[in-house]
């Protein structure tokens, strides 16, 4: 399978989720800035990265969801095209319209770096097919800005619809209903806080988050 | 021309920061702050004649995020 990394100017977990993608489909993904205005060919998924697009300005990840390559990006999103949006790319993924809600600075106030227990909530989705629904995994977090906030009556149709892919075992950030990932109404599209690219072999003391790339390499295809 | 656009958080969303300078004021011995929001000012210099239109256009696709933020536009 063929993959996409957007980096955008302050982009920080773009190297370690192309790492994750090599090591789980066996190519080295395209990497893409910003500025360009179209994907590769054939991409089968796109990674939005972790990081501080933009040094946060304005609202995390809002001046991300504006930069040309977005337009690509949401344009595959309509198409069916996978697009997985961890930490920062979560953020700006909501920015941009492809996910709803949105990440608020976390109840607490503190940045929270730290190795978290989330709940799978829907183990049907292309990025969570290789979990059982109800597992417990851990991935590590590391935000200041990950306590998601959506209207009670867009939280219930998440929930109605199966979209909330993982959940925080315990509160951490304040998050509306302990959500930690979201998927679009087609299902192509994830947006987590939690990375599970920083968890993929033994010496990132786990490998809960490898599952999530096999998952998509065996539903998305080779 | 200056527009000055205020972008404030709904209420009813939580504001962690608002509630931190209150109880900041608290801590310094000020009585009687029942609440404090924290929002921005955002100031634009635009050509005299923008329609009101694209000011509010402005506010919409980038300045204000609608999920959880209202904005006021002051023209100076």
């Amino acid at each position: 399978m063929k993959t996409a990394v957007i980096v955008f100017p302050g982009s920080n977990c773009d190297r370690d989720i192309a790492v994750a993608l090599e090591r789980v489909t066996g190519r080295a993904p395209a990497m893409v800035w910003h500025r360009d205005t179209d994907l590769p060919q054939d991409v089968g998924l796109v990674a939005v990265p972790g990081g501080f697009s933009y040094g946060d300005y304005l609202r995390s990840g809002a001046m991300a969801a504006r930069s040309p390559i977005m337009r690509a990006v949401a344009s595959g999103a309509e198409r069916g095209l996978p697009v997985l949006g961890v930490c920062n790319g979560f953020q700006v993924l909501t920015e941009a319209g492809l996910l709803p809600g949105a990440l608020m600075r976390n109840a607490g106030l503190n940045f929270v770096c730290r190795d978290v227990s989330l709940t799978v909530d829907n183990a049907q989705s292309a990025f969570t097919s290789r979990y059982t629904a109800g597992e417990q995994v851990v991935f590590p977090v590391a935000h200041h800005d990950g306590n998601y906030v959506a209207d009670a009556e867009t939280l219930d149709r998440l929930e109605g619809e199966g979209r909330v892919a993982f959940r925080y075992a315990e509160p951490i950030n304040g998050s509306a209903r302990d959500i930690a990932g979201v998927l679009s109404a087609r299902g192509n599209v994830l947006g987590l806080m939690p990375h599970p690219e920083r968890r993929v072999e033994p010496a990132h003391g786990g490998d809960d988050g490898r599952r999530l790339f096999e998952g998509l390499l065996e539903t998305v295809g080779a | 021309m200056r527009l000055r656009i205020y972008v404030t958080l709904k209420p009813g969303v939580l504001d962690p920061q608002g509630k931190a300078i209150e109880h900041a004021l608290a801590g310094l011995g000020f009585q009687g702050v029942a609440g404090a929001r924290v929002g921005k000012l955002i100031e634009l210099d635009v050509t005299d004649g923008t329609a009101d239109a694209d000011v509010e256009a402005m506010c919409r696709q980038l300045l204000a995020n609608t999920v959880i933020e209202n904005y006021r536009i002051e023209r100076a």
